[in-house]
């Protein structure tokens, strides 16, 4: 039950679902770079998975983009990214001996790991896993018959998910409440380090969003199952001579208005922790105090509130009316005001700091190059005229896999390689450390980049074969070329986890009890922290978390007292 | 003062409650937003709740009392009060959730079934989101009895109200809850 230990359990069991979603989209990247190519080996490996030609079939292919999508966005960079930092950082940094219910904690990770279990399942069954997209619209998702993976494939998908909504939400509660009311003698709310707060932030998006979600959720569970019309209304399938269904005045629309209340605030559920720990890994390694302290609290607190009234802009193409399409601009293209301070801070923070550029610093740098460029073209998606050509082609896909998805693993990359030292005693080794970055990096705009121009050219994403249209032949070599690098970065990643494992038994052992002479707490416990994580008594805090390079001093701890002459800061 | 006496004033699991609640409370503001949304498209049917939602409303309102006065003989030492009000919430709260299955009949009686596919979305959300707020009581319940069967069983003396305080909270919050989706339901 110790915060310490649920952290590595979250960690281990992300890490696990991060593989079987990166070899998914490995293979998807097959069908799509070699869409004519006959890999009889595969039919092989993957058994019905595959037609006799030796190519993925159609259904899978869907089902594949579809798990992908869903288990990187909720398992890996929430449950992995949340439950791993939140638990291990948050009793640490604030001084607390465990979070204020080691059991609430325990059953978040249970019920996370049940969602796995039952998701995992779902990939097995006879019928296929669901494969109408992570954001399972109705009707694929509503009726049964629609598709192999609408049935029991989506009827686990549901459970699953349910389970996960339950993890996440007993998760941010204990988050919440520790943050709250465990913090030691003197760690007033802005003597936090920025991880915390951004830790705080998340849970109380995940909070107040998740609960939607799961209205949604329950209301397609009942048209599912129960008859009702919610969101099927009296379609007509032809192809599986379902005939006209009985339902009557459902709209699919409540549907996505439901889905992204949740869905926009979990964008920056996964962001959020990315952020903070990118601030405190930032100043550590630039041994400069963290620029705008109360700026970077500021625009978390303002993309949170934002995070709210956002939703419609996935939505300016389903005939939303105009005039309140024109509100969700204004609102979408104000989040471009705090997500610029915080930009501006981070390279006014290592702005002629003395970096240190160890992994962990080399993959906060990255991250905020790539949360940069995601941005930006965030600011094109988020002008409804514009989306109406760009919605549903792989500039969204572009869009959102270099500012969430390249940028959330860079942000796990960046805590996983900073605090390993923390976790297991042992550092991680540094050269495969410094190969996995520049792969990565380098791999990940060489993937992403040029499916902007693709996008643009207006090819649409869930296509599983575009070597059909004469408009998107010039970019058979193209798509080619991401499919391959997407293999080399996909291998990198295989680099990263042995080192990582590796580094368990064989890494080199941690000497000194706070080795990247950092100010915050967790340096303070011995260097394999026990249950209860200080011996004797917990420190008592008398200052800011960014006391670097003050008064000629390297750095400050924040369990130093204030001396007489000291100016004074926080 | 100092800041950790300021901080040991609101217990982490009291907390912790009042958090779980604005969560709740999202989730019903994201099925009475659908509500309103769903109800702007044609073929919703208009309906009138049964007078029997008056009673359940009645009887929850009563409940909240009780509990609120089980609460105050539990800090006043007077345990066999304490006990007979916390038993007396109880059975209020299953009269509740039994007052609402009658409502559900009498609603399918007056020809509206609640789901199934001659059922009206009208209907259908009645029947989601007064049985959401049911489970919700009927949580509570089980919580409740675990309560009462402590005070009886337990040999051991608890004097923390900390407990019967959360649980007070709760009741009142689904009580509440259950206020804003009658008259939401009544009138909107
Ligand atoms: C200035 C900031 C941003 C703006 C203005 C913005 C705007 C948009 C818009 C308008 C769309 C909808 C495009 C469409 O479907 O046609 C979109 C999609 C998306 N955005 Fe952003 N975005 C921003 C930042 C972010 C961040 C920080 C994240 C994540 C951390 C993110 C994650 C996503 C995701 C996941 C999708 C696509 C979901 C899907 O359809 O599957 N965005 N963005
Ligand atoms: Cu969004």
């Amino acid at each position: 039950m110790d915060h310490k230990m649920i952290a590595k359990q979250f960690l281990i069991t992300g890490m696990v679902w991060a593989i079987i979603g990166g070899l998914m989209s490995v293979l998807f990247r097959f069908q799509l770079g070699y869409p004519e190519a006959e890999f009889h080996w595969m039919k092989d490996l993957l058994g019905k998975w595959v037609n006799d030609k030796g190519q993925i079939t159609a259904e899978s292919y869907y089902s594949l983009v579809t798990i992908h999508g869903t288990v990187l966005v909720f398992f890996v960079l929430t449950a992995g990214l949340s439950g791993t930092f939140a638990n291990l950082l948050i009793p640490l940094q604030v001084g607390a001996r465990d979070m204020a219910s080691p059991m609430l904690n325990m059953l978040s990770y249970w019920f996370f790991l049940a969602a796995s279990l039952v998701m995992l399942s779902s990939i097995f069954v006879e019928t296929g896993p669901f494969s109408g997209g992570w954001t399972a619209y109705p009707p694929l998702s509503a009726l049964a018959s629609a598709q192999p993976g609408s049935g029991v494939g989506m009827d686990l998908w549901l459970i699953a998910m349910a389970l996960f909504v339950v993890s996440s939400l007993l998760g941010g509660l204990n988050y919440i409440a520790t943050i709250l009311n465990m913090r030691t003698k003197g760690m007033s709310m802005t003597r936090m380090p920025l991880t915390i707060w951004a830790l705080f932030f998340t849970a109380i998006l995940g909070v107040l969003s998740f609960p939607v979600l799961l209205s949604g959720f329950i209301l397609l569970i009942f048209d599912r199952n129960f008859g009702t019309s919610f969101y099927l209304s009296d379609i007509f399938i032809a192809t599986n001579n379902v005939g006209a269904l009985p339902n009557e005045g459902g709209n699919a629309v409540l549907y996505q208005h439901l889905f992204w209340f949740l869905g926009h605030p979990e964008v920056y559920i996964i962001i959020l922790p990315a952020m903070g720990m990118v601030s405190e890994v930032m100043a550590v390694n630039s041994r400069k105090p963290i620029f705008g302290y109360m700026a970077m609290i500021g625009s978390l607190f303002a993309i949170t509130v934002l995070a709210f009234l956002v939703w419609a802009h996935h939505m300016f193409v389903t005939g939303l009316n105009p005039f309140l399409g024109s509100i969700f601009v204004l609102l979408t293209l104000l989040i471009a005001v705090p997500s610029a301070i915080k930009v501006f801070n981070w390279l006014t923070t290592i702005w002629r700091g003395s970096i240190r550029f160890t992994p962990g610093m080399l993959f906060a740098i990255g991250f905020v190059s790539l949360f940069i460029s995601g941005g930006l073209t965030g600011i094109w998606l988020g002008n409804s005229a514009l989306d109406i050509h760009l919605h549903d082609t792989y500039f969204v896909i572009a869009h959102f896999h270099i500012v969430m998805g390249v940028a959330g693993m860079f942000g796990m990359f960046c805590g996983i390689y900073h605090w390993y030292p923390k976790m297991y005693g042992r550092y991680m080794n540094n050269t495969m450390g410094y190969i996995h970055f520049w792969v990565t990096m380098i791999g990940a705009y060489l993937i992403f980049w040029p499916m902007h121009y693709e996008g643009l050219a207006g090819m649409p994403r869930r296509y599983y074969d575009y070597s059909q249209w004469e408009s998107f032949k010039q970019f058979i070599e193209l798509n080619k070329f991401i499919s391959l690098v997407a293999m080399i970065v996909f291998a990198v990643q295989l680099l990263f986890l042995f080192n990582f494992f590796y580094s368990i038994f064989k890494g080199r052992r941690v000497r000194s009890q706070n080795p990247w002479g950092a100010t915050t707490l967790e340096w303070t416990t011995p260097i394999n922290p026990g249950h209860g994580n200080w011996v004797g008594e917990i420190p008592e805090v008398h200052r800011w978390a960014y006391d670097y390079g003050k008064d000629g001093q390297e750095f400050i701890p924040q369990t130093t007292p204030v001396g007489a002459n000291e100016t004074n800061h926080h | 003062m100092s800041v950790s006496q300021e901080r040991k004033r609101l217990h982490p699991h009291k907390f912790t409650m009042w958090v779980a609640l604005a969560s709740i409370v999202m989730m019903f503001a994201g099925l009475t937003s659908a509500y309103i949304v769903k109800k702007a498209n044609s073929q919703w049917i208009e309906f009138e709740l049964p007078t029997v939602f008056w009673y359940s409303t009645l009887t929850i309102i009563l409940s909240s009392v009780t509990m609120h006065l089980s609460i105050k003989s539990f800090k006043a030492r007077e345990m066999s009060r304490y006990r007979a009000l916390l038993g007396l919430t109880t059975l209020l709260g299953i009269a509740f959730v039994v007052l609402q299955f009658i409502g559900f009949g009498k609603i399918e009686e007056g020809g509206m079934p609640l789901f199934g596919y001659d059922s009206n979305p009208s209907a259908s959300f009645v029947g989601i989101i007064f049985g959401l707020h049911g489970l919700h009581v009927l949580g509570g319940v089980i919580a409740l009895i675990i309560l009462f069967l402590r005070a009886y069983i337990g040999n051991r003396k608890v004097y923390s109200s900390t407990g019967i305080e959360i649980m007070g909270t709760y009741w009142h919050f689904v009580d509440l809850l259950w206020v804003y989706l009658f008259i939401f339901l009544n009138w909107m």
